[in-house]
């Protein structure tokens, strides 16, 4: 068995008197799709946030592809670090965060040609590629303020793409979208799972957890509370606060 | 010519009544142009064009020019009709009537932002005009403008240097009285922008006090 | 009022009025020039470039104009900088709403809304990648509203460099009061070219400002 691509072990994340992640193991195979659930506040996006280095780890330590994340260095090599674990590390945060000042073409071109990956033509190649997979191919020269927001979705997802990246961390990004804006959005996630890319998906949409994922991770107050396949955790959780929480959700 | 700071002590006396002159006209001109900014506020809100226009004109015409140049305007202008005021009484109307136009801006934006359905809430619940006027309106209107008018009594403060050059003995000319004194331009100019700064920074304070109480009408 | 007068001196204040614009503009660029730089350097992790740029800031926004122009032009030739009245003129007003500038442009470089900077650093760029190609672009169209206030602000601020004899439209206004004893003339005829200049400029940065807008 291969090493884990991302291996957590005892995370705690304070913001300053407030414990927020209260010690958090976890290990994620090349390839597996997670599913982070849990009420509004338990940790999930700062969990998320962690594993990229925008929230500084309190406690415990990170890996990714074998490399300590959260290494204590200098300034300058700090920085460095973290532009290279970033440029392997995809993210798609709820409020999409486009770049206005750019069309659609140029958010995904943008990184690859700034860190010298590629030259132009190729840029344009590989941003058209990305476009046209996440169904976009005819918007390329939009800029995001005439997009709706399942197509700005898909474009942050086209641009973390650019990069070619190992893991892709996805926190709520269908929560800020109309409902019948949901369903195009999912469908490129699920594509994405299909080509065994490795993704963290945090959502309150249980019914497209349980569709897409093959481990879910239930988090209440900072902790893991239950985990397991999406048979077992949605179909038969063992534990109270699992229960009470499924309940609630389905019941709304 | 070096510099030599220790020559400073023997001019306190004058740089000290200069900024005693230098408080004095602004803190009249800050009275003047916060009460000049209401009346100009209330005339330029008047149903009257015959009213409105020529204060609008006037209003125009400060905003658009230097307030060096009205300080000539109104010490020599004064002068032309007949008023030969001393330099610190033409320093404060000047002072007064260009922060007047400025402040009556802030103040029109306020009373006009000021919700009208505020002001119909408080008549429904059995205010008299007066009351409503009172209770509900002036103390928001007081609330929003407060910052504003804040930062323009700081600008004041600074502004009000440029009186010096009618002769008024604030303190930037009694600082130029020790100069042709001492010849030492350098220093006493260092030592009023010291002083100055320090009752900014009072000022400053002042105004964080005022903003904090009024916020809580918000 | 005397417009025969007006009228056999008012090229005079068309000649004093392209000093002021002279003066205006230089110490604008100036200004800007230092105002960028300070606003970098004040948001700079480094406590050498940020403390001296936030007591720039501090030290010329507390303390007036006037002042600080006395200081250079009078001061200056005590610690060997010796200038004549327009270089101080334009040196001391530049200095002065650099300070200004700088608070503007720091302000609206931090309006820019959080996820972009996250957005770009999570693509692996740098602090200063993101910043020239994220940050910069979105605050510029922000803050040229605001600085053409800045800018307005020292063209009527110019006027102080009449003070140590820069031949512009206070001080030709105030030349021809002492000799005419017609100050009200004197004013109106000031006004104008103040009033115009003012005017144009407010055009130009309302166009400026529509340009950056459309480009999105
Ligand atoms: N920068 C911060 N400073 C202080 N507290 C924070 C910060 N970010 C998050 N928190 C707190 O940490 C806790 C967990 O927040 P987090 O955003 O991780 O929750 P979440 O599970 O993602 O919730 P949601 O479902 O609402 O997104 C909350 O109580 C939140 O208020
Ligand atoms: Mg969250």
């Amino acid at each position: 068995m291969n090493e884990p691509i991302v291996k957590i072990r005892g995370l705690k994340k304070n913001f300053g008197s407030l414990q927020v992640l209260k010690g958090i193991d976890m290990d994620i195979d090349q390839g597996q799709i997670f599913a982070l659930i849990g009420a509004s506040g338990s940790g999930k996006s700062t969990l998320l946030r962690t594993i990229n280095q925008l929230e500084e780890v309190t406690e415990g330590e990170i890996w990714f592809d074998g490399e300590l994340v959260n290494q204590k260095l200098p300034h300058r090599q700090r920085e460095a670090h973290l532009n290279r674990l970033r440029q392997n590390i995809g993210m798609v945060f709820q409020h999409f965060n486009l770049f206005p000042h750019l069309t659609a073409i140029e958010n995904v071109t943008m990184a690859p040609l700034m860190l010298g990956r590629v030259n132009k033509a190729e840029a344009i190649e590989q941003a058209k590629k990305l476009l046209d997979k996440v169904g976009l191919s005819d918007r390329g020269d939009y800029y995001p303020s005439k997009l709706s927001g399942g197509q700005k979705q898909r474009v942050a997802i086209a641009r973390s793409l650019a990069m070619n990246p190992k893991l892709m961390l996805f926190d709520e990004v269908t929560s800020a979208l109309d409902p019948e804006l949901v369903g195009e959005v999912n469908r490129v996630m699920k594509a994405l799972a299909e080509e065994d890319m490795t993704m963290i998906i945090v959502t309150h949409d249980l019914r497209f957890a349980e569709d897409v994922s093959d481990h879910v991770i239930f988090m209440a107050d900072g902790l893991v509370v239950e985990e397991g396949p999406p048979s077992l955790v949605f179909r038969a959780p063992q534990e109270d606060r699992t229960k009470s929480f499924l309940q609630q959700v389905f019941n709304d | 010519m070096g510099l030599d700071f220790s020559i400073l002590p023997a001019y306190a006396d004058i740089l000290w009544q200069g900024t005693l002159w230098t408080i004095a006209l602004t803190v009249l001109s800050m009275v003047f142009s916060l009460a000049g900014g209401v009346v100009f506020a209330v005339l330029q809100l008047s149903r009257h064009a015959i009213i409105r226009w020529p204060v609008a004109g006037f209003a125009w015409l400060f905003m658009g020019t230097p307030l060096l140049l009205q300080l000539f305007l109104i010490y020599f202008g004064l002068v032309q009709i007949g008023l030969d005021l001393n330099a610190f009484v033409a320093g404060v109307i000047a002072l007064s009537l260009h922060f007047a136009v400025y402040n009556s801006e802030i103040i029109r934006s306020a009373i006009v932002a000021v919700d009208k359905g505020q002001y119909e809430a408080a008549r429904s619940l059995g205010l008299s005009q007066f009351q409503a006027m009172r209770k509900a309106i002036v103390p928001q209107a007081v609330a929003n403008v407060t910052p504003a008018l804040g930062n323009m009594m700081i600008a004041l403060l600074k502004e009000s240097a440029l009186v010096s050059v009618i002769g008024v003995m604030e303190l930037t000319l009694s600082a130029q009285r020790a100069i042709s004194d001492s010849f030492r331009p350098f220093e006493f100019y260092i030592a009023a922008g010291a002083i100055y700064y320090v009752l900014n920074l009072g000022l400053e304070q002042a105004v964080r006090v005022a903003e904090r109480r009024s916020a809580q009408y918000r | 009022m005397d417009f025969a007068l007006i009228g056999r001196i008012w090229p005079f204040f068309a000649e004093a009025a392209w000093v002021t614009i002279e003066v205006s503009m230089l110490a604008i660029i100036l200004g800007l020039i230092l105002g960028f730089a300070a606003a970098l350097a004040s948001l700079s992790r480094n406590v050498l470039l940020r403390w001296p740029a936030r007591a720039y800031v501090s030290v010329f926004r507390g303390t007036p104009a006037l002042i600080q122009l006395f200081l250079l032009y009078f001061g200056g030739p005590q610690i060997g900088i010796n200038l004549g009245p327009f270089e101080a003129g334009v040196i001391g007003l530049g200095i002065n709403i650099g300070a200004y500038m700088c608070e503007t442009i720091r302000g609206a470089i931090l309006s820019v809304d959080k996820g972009q900077t996250e957005a770009g650093r999570c693509l692996g760029l740098g602090q200063a990648q993101v910043m020239r190609r994220v940050i910069l672009p979105q605050a510029a169209r922000m803050m040229v509203r605001p600085l053409g206030v800045n800018a307005i602000a020292l063209i009527k601020g110019s006027a102080i460099v009449s003070t140590i004899s820069v031949l512009e439209l206070s001080y030709t206004a105030h030349r021809y009061i002492s000799s005419t004893y017609k100050p009200f003339e004197m004013f109106i005829l000031a006004s104008i070219f103040y009033l115009a200049i003012v005017t144009v400029f407010s055009f130009g940065v309302k166009k400026i400002d529509e340009r950056v807008a459309l480009e999105s």
